[in-house]
């Protein structure tokens, strides 16, 4: 198998608020290797953002408690100082923002802002901006030399993705981090960033962590899954085993709740209840106020990681004693 | 334009007082009196004066100054260096603290620095100049020695001043810049700059100050005229032979061509600094430079 690029051990993230402190993310682990494109799904608010920027140890406000590990390339970046994160951002692990259209600098030329990363490699002026009219060929940018002169918003925002897209694949990274890449954006250009993601991992080896909500994005481009549920990964594994055999019931009712190709099946299914705010600690399972298959177990005693399959884990009392 | 100058005249001509007593002395008869003020024009109807008066600084005449005898612009012409001076120094010298100052309180935020130079600065703004400025006085020209008490003979006498304008007016620049900073650091696009991998420094100079100084230029460029009018006071309390000083001395003795031309000078300073800041606020926010050419995408 490839080499691992990237795993996350025991990643807990609370935060200070008024009732006490919001536990925002939970005991995540998995692995990334290289070239490999590894999607993270859940509902709005579930972490996976929060998990994606602490990795870049990006996280805003400082009210935030981090404990676990990070490891990139052998090395905890929980441990790095800020001086050797610089280093790595940008340069060993890129990553794009949901929204492109407050993600880029209002007052400055897109082409500049790109410069500007490419020219911390020690790189001159005109070499730099011959890179950036490069990439932006790259990203599939129409009419590349004048839109590098152009500001933000000139661009619309498919158009301000790739400069992202650009940007952040400029000093070739090894893990591009795309958090919800394609959220604001509209179909076809969806399609068309999906297929620039998907040639980069081709053309250069990168491995991705794709964050998203759309399952069909995932199937068409992922290589792994991870399904986030309040905070906690529940589910990770190869994209075929999953959609073929989804164990955990979240990821279940996931699946029953995607729209059909077939018409007149009446109303797409929903999963009753909402996502608890987990403000107290208290073990049991996230998922049991939810769960269709919830027994008291569930909901006194934190369930562990169950392995089903080569590679395959889940987060779950009831599977673990079906295979046992 | 029109407005503060038809005020402005309307002010003066209501005051109490007649600015004919201020011309002669006690002793002289009303025929001869009413002699002068018809040589001056002053028992012309009020809107007539108005007109001539406005008629005469549209061709660049000020009028002559009751009390000196002598062309209200060569009087102005003398003393507009030192209040240019005063105000523009104070500006640079403001600046140059203020925003370095706003920064650090921004990214310190809640910090003892942090409540220490926004408590103080403003506890400054809330301080009334002249009574800084006498302060000052007291304690390094009387007691210390080490500057001049007032008048102006070289650039030490200009230390003071300056010192008492920047002072009280660099509270509110650093608290603009600060909060349009801790603005901005929450904006999207400089967590991408730091995405990218550029350094704390370059991030916060380049992107967040770059940012911040777009509101900050507009607000301190509006905020030039309470400068001026500020420095008018300032120069009063250090007797620097300026603008200020001639305003408010002409004021005392209702000699009512100074005054007007100096309020008028005043108002078109004001006039142009807003002006001023429209434009540049053009040139550094490139989406104002668009929607100003017209032009929209």
């Amino acid at each position: 198998m490839s080499e691992e690029l990237l795993r996350l051990e025991n990643l807990s993230i609370d935060y200070k608020v008024k009732e006490g402190y919001l536990s925002a993310v939970k005991d995540v682990n998995f692995s990334i290797n290289k070239g490999e494109i590894f999607a993270v799904v859940g509902e709005s608010g579930c972490g996976k953002s929060t998990v994606a920027h602490s990795i870049m140890n990006l996280l805003p406000g400082g009210n935030e408690t981090i404990t676990g590990k990070v490891i990139f390339k052998g090395r905890d970046l929980r441990e790095v100082t800020e001086k050797e994160m610089e280093k790595i951002r940008g340069k060993e692990i890129g990553m794009i923002f949901q929204n492109p259209l407050d993600s880029l600098n209002p007052v400055y030329t897109v082409g500049s802002q790109v410069a500007e990363a490419i020219e911390l490699d020690k790189v001159d002026k005109t070499e730099a901006w011959n890179r950036v009219v490069e990439l932006f060929k790259d990203v599939k940018m129409p009419d590349a030399e004048e839109r590098a002169k152009s500001f933000p918003h000139e661009l619309s925002g498919g158009m301000r993705q790739r400069v992202m897209i650009a940007m952040m694949i400029s000093r070739n990274p090894e893990l591009l981090i795309a958090d919800e890449p394609t959220t604001a954006l509209d179909v076809t250009i969806e399609a068309q960033i999906l297929a620039i993601i998907k040639a980069l991992k081709e053309q250069f080896n990168t491995a991705v962590m794709l964050i998203t909500h759309n399952f069909g994005l995932v199937a068409e481009v992922a290589d792994k899954i991870g399904v986030m549920y309040a905070g906690e990964m529940v589910e990770t594994g190869d994209v075929f085993e999953i959609f073929k055999n989804p164990v955990h019931p979240y990821t279940r009712l996931l699946m029953a709740a995607l729209p059909r190709k077939t018409k007149n099946e009446g109303r797409l299914q929903t999963i009753e209840g909402n996502v608890p705010r987990i403000t107290e600690k208290k073990p049991g399972c996230r998922f049991a106020n939810r769960c269709p298959y919830a027994t008291e177990k569930c909901k006194t005693e934190d369930p562990p990681m169950v392995m089903v399959g080569e590679d395959h884990m889940v987060r779950c009392h009831e599977i673990g004693k079906e295979e046992k | 334009m029109i407005v503060v100058s038809f005020l402005v005249f309307s002010l003066m001509y209501m005051m109490p007082g007649d600015p004919i007593d201020m011309v002669v002395d006690r002793k002289v008869s009303q025929e001869k009196k009413a002699e002068i003020a018809h040589e001056m024009g002053y028992d012309q109807p009020f809107l007539t004066q108005y007109v001539n008066w406005v008629d005469d600084t549209i061709h660049g005449d000020f009028g002559t100054s009751t009390r000196y005898k002598t062309d209200v612009w060569g009087l102005m012409k003398e003393r507009i260096p030192y209040s240019l001076q005063l105000c523009g120094w104070s500006l640079i010298v403001e600046l140059i603290i203020a925003l370095p100052l706003g920064l650090l309180c921004a990214m310190k935020k809640d910090s003892f620095f942090d409540r220490f130079t926004v408590n103080f600065s403003l506890f400054l703004t809330a301080v009334p100049g002249f009574w800084l400025g006498a302060l000052f006085i007291i304690i390094f020209a009387v007691e210390l020695g080490w500057l001049p008490i007032s008048g102006y003979a070289g650039p030490e006498y200009f230390v003071l001043p300056i010192a008492t304008c920047v002072l009280t007016g660099m509270g509110g620049t650093l608290r603009i810049t600060k909060s349009e900073v801790l603005d901005v650091i929450n904006e999207k696009y400089v967590t991408t700059a730091y995405a990218k991998g550029l350094p704390k420094r370059t991030v916060m100079i380049k992107h967040v100050l770059r940012n911040s100084l777009i509101l900050v230029t507009t607000l301190v460029f509006m905020s030039i005229p309470w400068l001026i009018s500020g420095a008018v006071i300032i120069e009063k309390v250090f007797g620097l032979p300026g603008m200020g000083n001639l305003l408010l001395n002409s004021i005392t003795v209702q000699d009512m061509p100074v005054v007007q031309a100096v309020l008028l000078l005043i108002a078109i300073l004001t006039v142009l600094c807003n002006l001023a800041s429209d434009l540049i606020m053009g040139v550094l926010d490139p989406r104002i430079r668009l929607s100003m050419a017209g032009g929209d995408n």
